[in-house]
């Protein structure tokens, strides 16, 4: 399924400030079957674009449509990953993914909804703990449960908002190795869009990467195409001969935006 | 608001309770006996006597680590807890002691002495019915059923109606003024009117508990449920949940705490008011037992029913309390 996204603008309002722009005019078109990273400085309004694409946030003028269609709201077909996991407290983590696929496909039988949900929680191996609640487990087993309750509504398109940015490294990994497998697998999501801090995390995963940039100008600066083939792997693939290219590109464009806070990022 | 401000206090001494046995995991089992003379709280006590005091575990030797350490947290919180009724007796006894002075003398005023016989008069015969008396037993009854059916109903009414303000912006927008208005009213206020269209003093009454009780749940009720986290807004939201997985899910858990508070602050009030609303409606219940003693010029009476409506208002909230302590564990974020 095609993203395609057009002239999209949005200002945030608060009480006794001047609205603050954090998109003007942002055009992409996203294909179907890509996985596609949005990086950029924090506030440069890659975590809003993605909410307009999920629906959740209405732009201020322009048009996202998916296969043709303008977006009018959320839906399991833009499944959504969220970085504090948002899982509900009081339901195990198989009744979190359950609740979710019985209430975003209210056709599919009985039989349909458990074997997505066990097909789920095992790929992200968290069968075992399907009955425990999400405060009883730790935060990358949390993440784990709403990767799963996300493919398990069957997305054509996932969209993921700094998933991993909460978990220590070795955690981040696995779990990238995870989603990875997932989309590449028998799953029905075929494209992916993910709003990302970490370079490496954008060259591992991304078909393409988005870099956004912050005021004046708040758009999409430029896209990098990333030409590694997959499967990928996390040690051979800086030795790859495009990846210090595109490292370089990358830490050149966000430093050039003269903001400190990514370059030390990209740095450690 | 009010509304989560109960909740943390409730939650608090569960808390202690629940860590005290893992601090004392290494005491010996003499906790009883070595523990009377600290005024700490339970978990603190225990806590810094099990550190001062490993060495003795060879002692003790012969149990299992667990059961002593088990004995020794049951025997330190035994211990704070007859420390605090040992205070509680002495306040007791400081406050009868300037009660018994203040009215030295008196032939009205009741002193301790009095009213504690006269107490025990009435609780001796709790039951009795003639035609033109009753026992304090059946006026409590009488009291506690027209609190109950108020309260109930106000509880039904209130939860219903608070979860469909706090979930839906414009019913919000509708009633929240006029709640307003209408809460910082006397209940009381009311009375006439019901008097007037029932024409039944009984009912009449419940219907002021009722009004009493319908605001703080109500309030409270709205108040929990018009904050959702905007995590679990957006998850209901993207996975398109229906209305009834919505109020079952996410409305009615993240409002539970504030339920429970609100139902708390409205039985202690409901349980305040029918003392003045049977004053006034004069046939029947504790606050008529009061009015009338009064003007039989049985003030020994009075007191003695004081006492007794204290008690009976503090079980009432004892339960409440045990209930919030039930579901707050549900609370529990990640």
């Amino acid at each position: 399924m095609t993203i395609a996204i057009n002239g999209v603008r949005k200002s945030f309002r608060r009480r006794g400030h001047a609205p603050q722009e954090v998109l003007r005019g942002v055009d992409l078109t996203i294909d179907s079957g890509e996985f596609v990273s949005f990086i950029g400085h924090s506030g440069c309004g890659k975590s809003t674009l993605l909410n307009i694409v999920g629906g959740l946030v209405k732009a201020d003028s322009g048009t996202v449509r998916v296969d043709g269609q303008p977006v009018a709201g959320p839906g399991p077909d833009r499944a959504m990953v969220f970085q504090n996991y948002s899982l509900l407290p009081w339901l195990s983590l198989r009744q979190n993914v359950r609740v979710a696929v019985q209430e975003s496909r209210p056709d599919w039988k009985r039989a349909r909804v458990d074997e997505m949900v066990e097909r789920y929680l095992t790929a992200v191996s968290l069968w075992e703990h399907r009955n425990k609640r999400p405060g009883q487990v730790s935060g990358g087993m949390a993440q784990r449960a709403a990767v799963a309750r996300a493919f398990a509504v069957a997305p054509r398109t996932l969209l993921l908002d700094e998933p991993f940015g909460a978990l220590d490294a070795l955690t981040r990994s696995r779990l990238q190795q995870q989603l990875v497998d997932l989309w590449d697998s028998e799953s029905e999501t075929e494209t992916v869009l993910m709003v990302t801090h970490g370079l490496d995390e954008a060259i591992l995963l991304a078909d393409r990467i988005v870099v956004m940039a912050n005021l004046p100008y708040p758009s999409v600066r430029t896209t990098i195409d990333v030409p590694i083939p997959r499967p990928r792997n996390r040690t051979t693939i800086v030795h790859h001969p495009a990846y210090d290219g595109i490292q370089k590109q990358l830490v050149d464009l966000l430093i050039a935006d003269n903001d400190v806070e990514l370059a030390e990022a990209a740095a450690a | 608001m009010t509304a989560r401000d109960a909740t943390p206090s409730a939650v608090a001494p569960a808390a202690d309770h629940s860590s005290g046995p893992t601090l004392t995991s290494a005491a010996p089992a003499d906790g009883a006996g070595g523990g009377i003379g600290a005024p700490t709280t339970s978990a603190a006590g225990s806590g810094s006597r099990s550190a001062a005091s490993t060495a003795d575990i060879e002692v003790a030797g012969h149990r299992s680590p667990a059961t002593s350490s088990r004995l020794t947290a049951l025997g330190s919180r035994l211990a704070s807890f007859v420390v605090a009724a040992l205070w509680a007796v002495v306040g007791l006894a400081v406050f009868v002691a300037l009660w018994q002075f203040a009215t030295r003398g008196s032939t009205a005023v009741p002193g301790p002495l009095d009213s504690a016989r006269t107490l025990g008069d009435l609780l001796s015969r709790p039951f009795f019915n003639t035609t033109n008396d009753k026992g304090i037993g059946l006026h409590l009854y009488i009291s506690l059923r027209r609190v109950f059916l108020g309260f109930g109903l106000a509880a039904l009414v209130g939860i219903t109606l608070g979860l469909i303000m706090g979930a839906v912006r414009p019913v919000w927008s509708a009633l929240n003024p006029l709640v307003q208005v209408l809460r910082p009213v006397s209940p009381l206020a009311w009375f006439p009117i019901w008097l007037y269209i029932i024409e039944e003093p009984a009912q009449s009454a419940v219907i002021v508990i009722f009004i009493t009780a319908l605001w703080p749940t109500l309030i409270n009720t709205a108040a929990g449920a018009g904050a959702i986290p905007r995590d679990q807004r957006n998850v209901a939201l993207v996975f398109k949940f229906r209305p009834l997985a919505y109020l079952w899910h996410v409305l009615i858990p993240n409002a539970l705490p504030s339920i429970i508070t609100g139902l708390r602050l409205s039985m202690g009030i409901g349980w305040m008011v029918i003392v003045a609303v049977e004053m006034l409606q004069g046939n029947s219940g504790i606050g008529y037992f009061v009015w009338n003693s009064y003007n039989a010029l049985e003030l020994d009476k009075v007191v003695a029913v004081i006492v007794l409506i204290g008690v009976v208002g503090l079980v009432l909230d004892a339960i409440l309390l045990m209930l919030s302590r039930w579901v707050t564990p549900e609370e529990v974020h990640g």
